[in-house]
């Protein structure tokens, strides 16, 4: 059998052209009264994908996964599911499940009537019924809560059960609105690698929307980041942390550092920067900008090494400051470093000794050095 | 907090407790009373309630009031639950606050204008005043307590859980029928519950609407007296009493229970 990890790294449909998508988003827009939540929004999503939607509050990513489920209708565009248009359609009659924030579970029936609630309404028989409760119960390791309300429940216990109830009837396409919204952070991180795993036993298309970015790198095979009710970025989790296509994206996704400039100079193995603040950047991730353009140089604290004697690699990528602030974080230690002109560079190191070779405390000097691949041009 | 009792307190709750239940304590007293005479204590006896149910005139009474109270209740409480549903669910349609208005109107309304109205309305289609037009008067009355116990509970209805069942393939009657109804049942109940009360204690409504044959118990007690209370009425004041007491107490004992039951299991839950 194939480990989950070599089939997830082999599972690329969208970089095949061939490739049909699953879902489709066509130039969607949804208004309400006046406020628009999503703008003429277009998305794909491939079959046995793990998709997230991740965007602040008020995005527009709650809305899609509505309108997918069928709780409202684009004003405008269309939603294709396997080719379908889904306008029109009710969501009792379409083929997604949804688990809800609130959970929304019945309070007045156990965990199994909860779960068994959408397999009797497509009229399954009853003995069949009984053994996907069982099934799902297993699942979701709640065989002993079976007979129990959802009020005599944890927290954690109702997460499972909305879960299995919304994967109980095998649905097409799985919408999840914040899975793991209402749990705390360690009980959060195990569950996301449960629901990975989850996903691809079944082999269910996925679609979940979350705030939480962390959330959404860990879980998804690509991610759609959303501003305003449009897409920013869809890519990968390391593409988007790696290579933000704008600096919304590069600021919403991690830490960043951002250096305003121009571009001195500029040929096929990268670009000069003249940094506002007087710093001489090189970049081999230049992107389309051309010499004089103004640019944004966006770089990742982890990128950025931060030294107490200055590297020996002369002028370029290079710049001194003094140590403004320091946390502690056990597995690595984040610095902020002022430079001449007041700019504060956030810098972080994996304390990967016990006791670092080169200390640094407030106020000490100190260079900071990246190599001309860490950070990335984007477009001002 | 100062929970120790201080003269002032005592006082205080002396004197409420005297100004709320002294007459009704008077009533049951004298309801015991072997005399005739109703302000003279003659000695116990219970003679009075036997003679209460050989009393043909305020037995009739009662039993046009259970079914008058039974019968708008029920109809109320149908009624009224479609009106919160309406106003809680429905926020956009044209006149709504035309609607809403006119549904807790009644709540508000003088009394005595609502029966008159309600008379004049009767006699102006030709409804013959009798049992029909009392009842007619009560759902009336009743309809808009019922709504606002209701919506007050509707507010507070997770939307969610009837999309959940939405989403899992029910159509909306079905997830009217097996998810919100049974979540509101509670509210339903109370509000029922106040509509029977209402409706057997209106002296009122029932005096401009009723006709001959259809008098209910307060309107019976309310001629009796007029010429002279009779231990008798106080015998029939005080089993009404006892009854509302019963249903009250049982009611919120059972609520209790069930409040303490649910923490508990909510505790066990969270220890897992």
């Amino acid at each position: 059998m194939k480990s989950l990890g070599s089939i997830r790294r082999s599972f690329t449909p969208w970089n095949d052209p061939a490739a049909k998508p699953y879902i489709a988003f066509e130039n969607v827009t949804k208004r309400f009264g006046d406020f628009t939540a999503v703008n003429n929004l277009s998305l794909t999503v491939f079959e046995r994908e793990f998709f997230a939607l991740l965007g602040a509050s008020g995005c527009g990513k709650s809305t899609l996964l509505r309108m997918l489920a069928g709780f409202d209708e684009p004003t405008a565009g269309r939603i294709l599911l396997d080719g379908q248009d889904l306008r029109g359609i009710p969501p009792y009659r379409r083929p997604v499940n949804m688990m809800f924030q609130s959970y929304a579970l019945f309070p007045h029936m156990t965990v199994e009537a909860n779960i068994a609630f959408g397999l009797k309404q497509e009229g399954m028989p009853k003995a069949e019924i009984g053994t996907r409760v069982a099934e799902m119960l297993r699942l979701v390791k709640l065989e002993q809560f079976a007979k129990r309300k959802p009020h005599q429940l944890s927290g954690g216990q109702r997460q499972r059960v909305a879960l299995a109830r919304s994967v109980a009837k095998r649905p097409k396409v799985l919408l999840l609105d914040e899975p793991l919204g209402a749990l705390d952070k360690k009980l959060r991180e195990e569950t996301q690698f449960e629901l990975m795993d989850l996903q691809q036993s079944l082999g269910l298309t996925f679609i979940v929307v979350t705030h939480d970015q962390e959330e959404a790198m860990t879980m998804a095979d690509r991610i759609a980041i959303l501003d305003k009710g449009e897409v920013m970025q869809v890519a990968t989790p390391a593409e988007v942390y790696e290579a933000p296509s704008s600096r919304f994206v590069a600021g919403f996704v991690g830490n960043v550092n951002m250096f305003e400039g121009t571009v001195a100079s500029r040929d096929d193995s990268g670009a000069r920067i003249a940094s506002s603040n007087g710093l001489t950047i090189m970049t081999k991730n230049a992107g389309a900008a051309s010499a004089g353009s103004p640019v944004v140089f966006a770089i990742r604290p982890e990128k950025i090494k931060v030294s107490s004697r200055k590297p020996a690699n002369d002028d370029v990528n290079v710049a001194e400051g003094e140590i403004y602030d320091i946390a502690y974080l056990g597995d690595m230690t984040v610095y902020h470093v002022k430079l001449a002109d007041g700019h504060v560079v956030k810098t972080s190191s994996l304390n990967a000794s016990r006791i670092s070779d080169d200390p640094l405390s407030w106020n000490d000097r100190a260079w900071i050095s990246f190599s001309p691949d860490a950070g990335v041009v984007l477009a001002k | 907090m100062n929970s120790s009792w201080s003269r002032f307190n005592v006082t205080s709750i002396v004197l409420g407790f005297a100004f709320l239940y002294l007459p009704i304590v008077l009533l049951v007293v004298f309801s015991f009373n072997e005399s005739k005479l109703v302000t003279v204590w003659g000695g116990f006896s219970t003679k009075w309630y036997g003679s209460l149910f050989q009393n043909k005139g305020l037995m009739d009474a009662a039993w046009v009031t259970a079914r008058v109270a039974l019968i708008s209740a029920t109809v109320a409480t149908v009624l009224g639950t479609l009106a919160a549903l309406t106003l809680t669910r429905y926020t956009r349609f044209r006149g709504r606050v035309l609607f809403s208005g006119m549904v807790f109107a009644p709540l508000v309304m003088p009394e005595v204008i609502t029966g008159l109205s309600l008379l004049l309305l009767f006699v102006a289609v030709g409804l013959d005043r009798g049992f029909l037009t009392v009842t007619l008067a009560h759902i009336t009355l009743t309809m808009c307590f019922v709504a606002v116990v209701v919506q007050s509970r509707l507010l507070t209805f997770d939307r969610s859980l009837e999309e959940a069942a939405m989403d899992l393939g029910a159509p909306p009657v079905k997830t009217f029928f097996q998810i919100t109804f049974p979540v509101i049942l509670p509210a339903i109940i109370s509000g029922w519950m106040l509509a029977f009360t209402l409706s057997l204690d209106d002296l009122v409504i029932a005096s401009f609407t009723s006709g001959p044959g259809a008098t209910t118990l307060p309107m019976k007690i309310y001629s009796q007296v007029r010429l002279g209370v009779t231990p008798e009425i106080n015998a029939a004041c005080t089993i009404l009493i006892a009854v509302v007491a019963i249903g009250v107490i049982a009611a919120s004992v059972v609520n209790k229970q069930r409040e303490v039951q649910r923490l508990r299991d909510e505790q066990a839950a969270q220890r897992g």
